[in-house]
This record gives C-alpha cells, structure tokens and sequence, in this order.
C-alpha cells in the first residue's frame, strides 16, 4: 500500500503555501509557463541557498513542503525525477566553453549534474538512506514512482520521498522550438487548445510527493501502480496494456471514473490522447492540467497534484473539463501521458 | 525465499578492449589503456591522461553495426556496441514472451555532441538533429529500439555511481515480479563539458592515476560502456542460458555529506557496503575480494579505505581498483566494474592496483600490485561512489554446478 500523505508543488499556479485548490487561476499570454517561487528563505538558510541555482532551490523547498504537510522527519529514501535538471547551470557552462575551456566555474558544473537535487535534499534532511534520480524524460517521475513502489513490496521502506522537477530557460526553448516541441508564439494558457497549431505550450514546476505504507490524517490518496511503456511497431498495442495494467488490480475501464489526460495543446500530438478515449473510455468524463503547469518532462507530477486533490476533496472543477461528462463519485482516476507518442505511461491513483 | 538474480550475459567497451574478450586480455597482461586524448578537440588535450576508446565516430558507427547518420552521439554508439554483445551474449532475442526491461545509465548523455554544436543550436537549424540527442535518455531509447526492449526502458542518473544503480534496479524489478530479464548497465563517452568541470574541481592526475597510494594525485576520466543480463531463475529456465555467476547482494546509501566530496569516516560507502553483504547474506569474512571505486583522490580512497576497515575490521580482503586499466568511466564505472569483478569469478584471479607504491599512511591494508592467478574467488563486491554522495555496492556469488 503506497498512500500519498504529502504534497509540496511550485508551479506556474498557485499551488504552494496555500490550503485552496485552483481557486484562483493564473492566466498567462506567454512564450512559456514560469514557475510562481516562493520566498526561499523560510525555507533554506539564506548563507547555503545563494550559490544554489534556481532548481535546486525549487527541489528542496517542494521537498520540505511536502515532509512537512506528511510530518515526516527522516525519509526512507530520496528518488528524484527529472527529464533535464538544472538547465541553467548547464546553459552556462556550455556558454562559457565555447569561448575559453580552462577558467570553468566549478559551482554549475557541480549543481548542472542531475542527482544534485536528491542528493541536496538528503544533505538538507540529513538523510543516508536510499537516494537515486531518474533522468528518462517523461518516464523520469514515473520511473522514480515505480521504484517507490518498489521500496513498499520490499519493506525496505515505509515513507518515501519522490520528486518531479524541470525548468524551463529561454535558451533551451528556443533551442527545441527548431524541432518542433513548442509553440513559435506567446499563447494564452486559457484559450490553449483554440490555438489549433502544432507544438505544446511549454512549461516547468517542482513536485515532491510523500508516500507511506499508512494512512495519516493527510493522506490525499492512494497509489496503486504506474507503468510506463515504449510504442514500438509491434504488440501489444495500448488497449492490450491498459487490460493489464488495471486488469492486476481487479479493474475494468468501467471502473475508472476519470482519465486524465495530457492534452497539451500540440495540433499534431494530442489526436493520440482524443483517439485513446474515444477508443478505450467512450462517454467517461475526462480531464487535462496541462494549460495550467505548461508541458516539461515531469509535468505528470502536477497531474498527480490534480488527481490527489480531486480525490480527497471529491471536486471537479469545471477548469479541468475535457468533455461533458461529470463523474458521480471520484473513485478511480487513470493519469495517461505520452511523449511524441513514443514514452506512454499510466498512473493509477485511488480514492484512499 | 526471495527469487535468485542471475547474470547470464555481458559486453563491454573501454579503453582497454572492444568486447568481453579483449578486455579481459588486456587485464590479465596487467595493460593500462590510459594515455593522451586524441578523439576530442579539447584545449586541454596536451596535459590530461585519460581512459579514451581508441575510435573515431565512423570506426565506432561500423563496429555498432550501423550506417553513419546524424543524430547519433559518441555516447549512443558505445552504449549501443556494449548493449549489443551483452543482448547476443543472453539471447534475449529469443523468448521474446518474457517482460524485458532496459535499464541504462548516464550522466553527460549526448553532451559529446552537443557541447560541439550549442552555437549552431543557439543561431541556426544546420544540427537540429542533434538536439534530441543531448539528454540523457537518447542513448537508452536508441538501444531499445534497435533492440526492441520495450516492456520497461529507464535512465538512472546518480553520477559516478549510475550504472551500479542500473544492476541494483534491473535486479530489484526481477525480484518483484515485474521483469524476468534485464539489461543493465551504462554508457558515458568523454566530453569537453566534463573534463574541464573536474579539471576546475582540481581533481585530475595528469599523469597515470594511482588509487590506494599514499601519493595519489587524482583521477583519468575514461569512457566506454558496459551492459549486463539479469535473468531470474525462472527466466532460466525457459531461455535455458549458463549463469555466469549470481547477484546476490546490493546496497545503495547516500552521504549526505557534500556535493562533491566524501565524509572523512565514509559513512555511506560503509552503509551501501553493509546493506549489499547484509542482502546476499554472506559473512564478511566470505568476500574474496573488493573491487574498489578507487579513484586516486586524496579524498575518495582514505574515506573508501576508512569504511572497507569498519566494515571488514581485521580480516580485509584483497582490494584493488582497476580505474588505472580503463579510467575512471564515470556513469559506465559501475557496470563496467561489476563486469571486471565478475571476470575474477569466472577465471579465478585478482586483477592488480595497477601503479601503487606506497601505502596510505592512515590506512591498515594496501591494495593487490600483481595480478593473482590461480586463487579461489567465490564472492566479489564492486562499489561505485558519486558525486551527491550516491554510494552504492553490489555483491557477486560465484554459481557452483550442483
């Protein structure tokens, strides 16, 4: 039993330091969705956190939010997932070698490498135990949830700690705007999918999760597995997978009362999620976030954030709507992501 | 009973050999592979001894077995010739009924190529095809779909650490059901981007790394690949390959010390150590021998020496680090470790800490200087230390034939 008793998110939205859940929506015409930062200092001590680059700061202040609402002192592991880490430091090294290689700063090269997160959370949290991070672009979260998960079968581990975090840089935008992966204008959050044309609306955030084998007074939800899986030419195909996947839980597609989805925007990838539905999860009420948080390899981070929230607190606010149709009880919701119709994953998050 | 984890293939590239059997030639003739960089256009290429793959990036495309293209980094084409022999070497093309998973490491990713081309990326499309192939999941998802391994594919980054993560992964998935067989392992080609970051951390020898010496002076960064296969014993049974030895112990724990440095008593090399020999469930005394992270810093070998004599008190086996064969692989060390340990096994040797003279003076036990032949080796530990303090071991068991 992986339950979800601790959520600390920094995100274009107002997701940190508040007890409210999208009752204020922020809306951006933009180039990407940037993450609203909190005053650090509450959070790490002003001496240590001016060298830290911006992720690394976002990391562990996500980390100690969610410790923090979980009350939990001492993980049993750290896991971190990020697609690209600390895109900043890595800009500025790149940067500086294309001129003179010899006088290199040490200090991006250190935080540039991506276990920097996990491992300045464990020094912050004094923390020995288990700590890897997981670098496979959209499976990174979900890699490190299923080793989560794994840490729970195992009893080597009742609380585990798992982040979910990218950042977005203007450089790094440009740069893969040339192949096609964003938008080539600002666009509006709010009118995303109006804009018909191809490439996401690009975004970041900074997501720890608490799961424990207990139920606590915070607990959100419950997790009940991840699977991520490579489409290739060849079987099986997604339907084959999904009878699988929820057919180990005693599950039907019946059965789930939500699929989120993560729609993003991109005229030329999201028929892939449309056609998902219509095939798999016909009339079902279906949802998408990312308009709120922008699209970046962990962006499933913040998916989980909306399904927790709308499990515990049995809403479903009409900012998240695909279609028209309305769950009666939130029981079972499917979190369904996919990469350029090449990294798929399933979440499976269950009323705790 | 938890399920017994298996290696039943492997392949390897590093500066010391193409594959499984060059490596271990090289070894047992005690030949270093260190020397200057020529692959690499770096401005430091006149002061650095390093661990560099003698090949070009068309000689490297040949021996991958595929056609030059763009798109393609230094550290995708080691990866993918590593990944290859170890996939023939455990047949797993055939029973392609069993879940398969991918698991690979790396930390610089693609960064051999895009550190050449950042400019182009920053003003114009002309390498547009190698943007996709900067991150670190390019490699692996390279060679799982040359190899078609789709059922579960992941990139572990835990720096100098990595690909040990990857084999205690691929064997953690087998235990709990989720995967019959794994491909683990690791890939990291040299970069300018790296160099130069340990170059500023002031923490390479320029001359040949010696580990365990009282006058070590730092590391030779190297490069290369290395994959092993984990079966399960029911995997076996249906693929019906030789086990070449067991892994049986794995223990992963973090320092929480330092970004860069080790803690003066190495409290998570000896908690990673502790927890692989406690999970294999042999006796201290029972390890034959410790193939050492090693790396010739000041820092890493007294803080590794203090923890293997906390842990193994009196009775210390023989130890040695074999970074001054191929270099210190970074993200690849582990798995190429794991797969040196695991060929003192299978041929009954020791391989020697190549250019030691003088033994630590704080330290009780000095590392193997000659190669051992002929020597009972039953169990063998690797540990594999990171930056972040990421310390992980693993243990390996020799199969005996009942």
């Amino acid at each position: 039993m992986a339950f979800l008793n601790g959520i600390g998110l920094i995100s274009p939205q107002r997701t940190a330091e508040t007890n409210e859940f999208l009752s204020e929506i922020v809306e951006y015409t933009a180039d990407y969705l940037k993450c609203i930062e909190p005053v650090y200092r509450n959070y790490i001590d002003p001496i240590q956190s001016r060298r830290m680059s911006r992720l690394i700061k976002m990391g562990i202040t996500a980390a100690k939010m969610s410790v923090t609402q979980a009350n939990l002192a001492m993980p049993d592991a750290i896991i971190t997932g990020t697609g690209l880490g600390s895109v900043e430091d890595t800009e500025k090294i790149l940067g500086d070698l294309t001129k003179e290689e010899r006088f290199l700063n040490p200090t991006p090269f250190i935080q540039s490498t991506y276990n920097t997160i996990s491992s300045q959370v464990a020094i912050q949290l004094k923390c020995h135990n288990y700590n890897s991070t997981y670098v496979h672009r959209t499976f990174s979260f979900e890699s490190g949830l299923i080793d989560g998960l794994l840490q729970m079968e195992e009893q080597s581990a009742s609380n585990v700690l798992i982040g979910a975090i990218d950042e977005m840089t203007m450089n790094h935008l440009l740069i893969t705007r040339r192949i096609g992966q964003w938008k080539m204008h600002p666009v509006s959050n709010m009118k995303l999918r109006e804009d018909q044309t191809p490439g996401a609306l690009a975004g970041e955030g900074a997501a720890f999760f608490v799961l424990g084998s207990g139920k606590s007074e915070s607990t959100y939800a419950e997790i009940k597995d991840v699977k991520t899986w490579i489409r290739m030419n060849c079987e099986p195909d997604a339907g084959t997978i999904l009878s699988h996947f929820l057919g180990n839980h005693d599950l039907k597609a019946t059965d789930i009362d939500l699929v989120l989805m993560g729609t993003n925007g991109d005229l030329n990838y999201d028929p892939v999620y449309e056609q998902f539905a219509d095939q798999f999860f016909p009339g079902k009420p279906l949802a998408w976030y990312k308009h709120l948080c922008g699209e970046y390899h962990t962006a499933t981070g913040f998916g989980l954030y909306i399904a927790a929230n709308l499990l515990k607190r049995q809403t479903y606010p009409e900012i998240l709507h695909l279609n028209h149709a309305a769950p009666s009880r939130l029981k079972n919701i499917l979190i369904y992501n996919h990469f350029r119709n090449v990294d798929h994953s399933f979440i499976l998050v269950q009323e705790a | 009973m938890p399920k017994r984890i298996f290696i039943t293939g492997y392949g390897i590239i590093s500066c010391i050999g193409n594959n499984i059997a060059e490596n271990l030639t090289s070894l047992l003739q005690s030949r270093s592979g260190l020397g200057p960089l020529r692959h690499i256009d770096s401005q430091l290429k006149d002061e650095l001894f390093v661990g560099e793959v003698p090949k070009n990036l068309d000689e490297l495309f040949h021996m991958a077995g595929i056609t030059p293209a763009e798109g393609y980094s230094r550290n995708s084409l080691l990866g993918i010739i590593a990944a290859r022999e170890a996939f023939v070497h455990g047949r797993l093309d055939d029973h392609r009924e069993l879940k398969t998973g991918l698991i690979s490491a790396t930390t610089v990713g693609g960064m051999d190529r895009c550190e050449l081309y950042y400019a182009d990326f920053l003003t114009n499309d002309s390498r547009n095809s190698y943007i996709d192939s900067y991150d670190c999941a390019d490699s692996t998802e390279k060679i799982a779909f040359l190899l078609g391994i789709r059922d579960f594919v992941t990139t572990i980054s835990t720096a100098c650490s990595s690909a040990a993560n990857s084999i205690m992964l691929g064997a953690r998935m087998i235990r709990s059901g989720r995967l019959d067989r794994v491909l683990a392992g690791g890939c990291e080609s040299l970069t300018k981007f790296h160099l130069n970051g340990f170059n500023a951390l002031k923490i390479l020898d320029k001359d040949p790394c010696k580990p365990f010496d009282e006058k070590r002076a730092g590391i030779n960064l190297g490069e290369g690949a290395a994959y092993l296969v984990l079966e399960s014993e029911e995997s076996i049974g249906k693929t019906g390959n030789q086990p070449l030895c067991e892994v049986s112990g794995w223990g992963n724990s973090c320092e929480a010390f330092h970004q860069t440095a080790s803690s003066p008593d190495g409290t998570g090399a000896y908690l990673a150590m502790k927890k692989a020999l406690d999970l294999s469930g042999l006796a201290p005394e029972a390890i034959d021998y410790i193939n050492a992270h090693g790396t010739g810093t000041d820092n890493n070998d007294l803080s590794e020496g203090r923890a293997i004599e906390r842990l193994f008190g009196e009775r210390i086996p023989m130890v040695s680090s074999t970074k001054p064969f191929t270099g210190h692989t970074t993200s690849a060390a582990g798995s190429t470790e794991a797969i040196l340990s695991i060929l003192c096994l299978q041929n009954q040797v020791i391989w020697p800490n190549l250019n030691f003279s003088q033994r630590i003076s704080e330290l009780s036990f000095s590392p193997v200087e000659k190669l051992i032949t002929n020597i009972p080796v039953n169990a063998v530990m690797s540990n594999s230390f990171g930056f972040g303090g990421n310390d992980t071991s693993l243990v390996f068991k020799r199969v005996t034939r009942e």
